[in-house]
């Protein structure tokens, strides 16, 4: 009955048609799924680059490619992860197609500004897609770009680091159409003690985007003004300093770390109250714990630099902040697991990846502490225990948090229900490779195996084998995942409005919304988390 | 105790903690998803805080997270003090190996020698692009930078054959840029000097 007035029937601007209806749209719903469409390929091809590169370290010496091809391609792997589904997957997909339904809203404050957006995304991966196949190939450099290394390679360092320059426009667009809609669009009966957990983590995601991308954007454009003009800024043989790119890359790179994780707290600070039909636990502690990471993550960036010569007062001071920023996140953990307790707990494939996301985001964190604490941090710096960390932050965390709001918000988004065995089998699998494939790598890091080595020594061959093993139970993992997913568009089994028994505003509307996203004036709940009517809709055999 | 045990026991302090805390959360984690299990118990208590227990777990862990700093610190002021009879020689990164110069201009290309029973001191440059010092079985790793000089330094104790490993990315070849650090005898140290 609702379908045919939802989103999918109904053009913003009104009369546009077919792959119009979807190029030049307003609706942020609309771009939320146009987001969906190009993370979910980027993300594919990372992920087969990543398998690639760990299928080359499974034995000692050449196994399928040579160090040029393997120094691009974990370059590749690091640029595409990062810039093109870490940072932009949650907020612009997710946050764009339910920040503004959260708010009680019909759309972001400025829709022209957010379609926008969606091409500049677009326009900086055609970047990194012509630095792949034109001139001298794509940069061996890393992600990170370091100088004096960046500015004398021939490769295209310069189509690369411009791809992460309108990268980062678009991350700071959608930031700010974030900010002004939290304030300026937000339903005015909502105060701000009543604004969804999730809305919450992206507004204070917002705020560091908008802050600390310029930071990366001037720097890329210095390392361009020092590649095309010669200018001196970073390159000792010009009279410039090393150690000066390091601090302005960390500055945002940083920070850009809780761009990233923050909006996937977010979600799992959703997913756990539903499935325990229970009130979040500390929903103050949250909110203030989401600006407080904000705030101390953007003071911690040297601590990327322990080894890289800068003073041991800089040292000093940045191992002590970093320990602070560890404070909020413990937080957050415990509210989570505090909010099960006493909970009617219902296994659902959302909390099943949420409680996985709980897991490996802990080991990432306290693997952090080992980073943080200086000494213990000098071995294993640039080691795999580093590359170890942060994939259990990054994938284990923000990775399974977009598989567990993929998995929750599906039949909100398509109005369909997929099925859930293979869910279950698809993430305990995800789940179980990424140990078989990650914790191999914190021992490898421990035993002194630095990271981006194209061959090693031959005591660490063991531990290589079976992290390759079990990043192929990782893939398989996902790939099961996905296609489930994506059979529920055959299966066609309707979802209902509020198939999970949920209290914020975006379960109150039909599945899929429609274009105006509330048929009827929002209702604002006094607190957000409150289940006293799902539980009574339960009681007379509702959802 | 010497630097690397300093450090080891940082990792002991840092990581004992760490596998309790996972252990805890986990364990806890998992018991209320089973015993609160909504076919066993279908209607939730409504708990929405409890400033207390927040106050608490808010100092307890910031009072963990300041003793890992200061035993991190610690460790790590080991690592930075050189004793003052230091032998000293200088490491160079070039890609896509490690030059030592001695005293006597003697010079080697991936290979240290030095010493047993003495302290080293190695006061470490590069000519081209970011290289990064690294000795595994001493804990010790420090960046080699064009035009600034750093220095890291360890203790020469056991008779042996170490790795060297470069650990900042620096071309093609950056995981080939290994090298040996062999610590020998005092007599087999002066012979080889003056080979």
């Amino acid at each position: 009955m609702t379908a045919p007035q939802s989103f999918y029937h109904t053009s913003s601007p009104a009369g546009l048609s077919g792959i119009r209806a979807w190029l030049l749209t307003h609706d942020h719903k609309r771009l939320g799924l146009m987001y969906l469409a190009a993370v979910f390929f980027w993300f594919v091809l990372a992920m087969v680059l990543g398998l690639l590169l760990r299928t080359e370290l499974m034995g000692q010496g050449p196994t399928i490619m040579g160090p040029e091809v393997y120094n691009s391609m974990f370059t590749l792997h690091g640029v595409i992860m990062i810039f093109l589904f870490v940072i932009p997957a949650i907020p612009a997909i997710f946050g764009n197609f339910f920040l503004p339904i959260q708010l009680g809203t019909d759309d972001v404050f400025f829709p022209r500004l957010n379609l926008f957006s969606w091409y500049l995304f677009m326009l900086g991966g055609l970047f990194a897609i012509v630095a792949l196949f034109a001139g001298d190939g794509f940069p061996d450099t890393g992600w990170t770009f370091y100088v004096p290394f960046s500015v004398e390679v021939d490769s295209n360092v310069g189509l690369t680091v411009s791809a992460a320059f309108i990268l980062g426009m678009s991350s700071m667009l959608t930031g700010l159409n974030f900010v002004t809609t939290f304030h300026r669009m937000r339903d005015r009966s909502m105060g701000l003690m009543q604004i969804p957990l999730f809305t919450w983590s992206l507004y204070a995601t917002a705020w560091v985007q908008i802050l600390a991308t310029p930071v990366i954007s001037i720097t890329f454009v210095l390392v361009m003004v020092e590649r095309i003009l010669g200018v001196g800024l970073f390159d000792p043989d010009k009279g410039g300093d090393p150690l000066l790119y390091q601090h302005l890359f960390w500055m945002y790179s940083h920070p850009a770390v809780y761009i990233m994780i923050l909006p996937g707290m977010g979600v799992i600070s959703e997913i756990i109250p539903v499935f325990s039909r229970k009130s979040i636990f500390g929903y103050k502690a949250i909110v203030w714990s989401s600006m407080g990471i904000a705030i101390a993550g953007s003071l911690v960036w040297a601590h990327h630099m322990y080894t890289s010569g800068m003073s041991d007062v800089s040292v000093f001071v940045f191992s002590l902040l970093t320990f602070l920023v560890a404070i909020p996140s413990a937080v957050k953990v415990f509210s989570w697991v505090a909010t099960m307790y006493r909970g009617a707990i219902e296994m659902t494939p959302p909390l099943l990846l949420a409680l996985i996301f709980i897991y490996l985001f802990t080991v990432g964190g306290l693997t952090g502490l080992v980073l943080g604490a200086v000494g213990t941090n000098i071995h294993v710096h640039d080691t795999h225990f580093v590359v170890s960390h942060f994939h259990f932050v990054m994938f284990g965390g923000t990775g399974f948090a977009f598989f567990a709001a993929l998995h929750f918000w599906w039949p909100k988004m398509f109005g369909i229900m997929y099925r859930f065995k293979p869910a279950y089998i698809g993430a305990s699998l995800t789940g179980i490779g990424f140990l078989f494939h990650y914790v191999p790598m914190l021992i490898l890091g421990l035993q002194g195996m630095p990271r981006r080595y194209y061959d090693y020594l031959p005591q660490y061959e063991t531990g290589n084998f079976l992290a390759g093993f079990g990043g192929y139970l990782l893939c398989l993992g996902i790939v099961i995942m996905f296609v489930n997913l994506l059979m529920s568009f055959r299966q066609q089994q309707p979802a209902g409005a509020d198939p999970w028994g949920a209290t914020t505003l975006e379960w109150s509307v039909p599945s899929p919304p429609p274009l105006h996203n509330f048929v009827a004036p929002p209702v604002v709940a006094s607190f957000p988390y409150d289940f006293t009517t799902v539980v009574e809709r339960a009681g007379k055999g509702g959802s | 105790m010497t630097a690397v045990q300093g450090v080891d026991q940082a990792y002991w302090y840092i990581l004992g903690i760490s596998v309790l805390l996972l252990l805890a959360i986990t364990v806890v984690m998992v018991y209320f998803v089973i015993r609160y299990r909504r076919s066993r118990h279908p209607v939730a208590a409504d708990i929405r805080d409890n400033y207390k227990l927040e106050i608490v777990w808010t100092i307890i862990p910031t009072l963990i997270a300041l003793s890992m700093f200061y035993v991190g610190w610690t460790s790590y002021v080991g690592l930075r003090t050189v004793p003052e009879d230091a032998m000293e020689v200088e490491v160079i990164g070039q890609m896509f190996s490690w030059i030592f110069v001695y005293d006597n201009d003697k010079e080697s290309e991936n290979e240290l020698v030095v010493p047993q029973g003495r302290a080293i001191k190695l006061n470490i440059s590069s000519i081209d692009v970011l290289h990064s010092f690294y000795l595994p079985a001493f804990r010790v790793k420090v960046d080699a930078v064009k035009g600034m000089p750093t220095y890291a330094w360890f203790y020469a104790d056991e008779v042996g054959e170490y790795d060297i490993q470069c650990t900042e990315y620096c071309g093609v070849d950056h995981s080939a840029m290994v090298g040996t650090m062999r610590i020998v005898p005092a007599e087999t140290f002066a012979l080889w000097l003056d080979e």
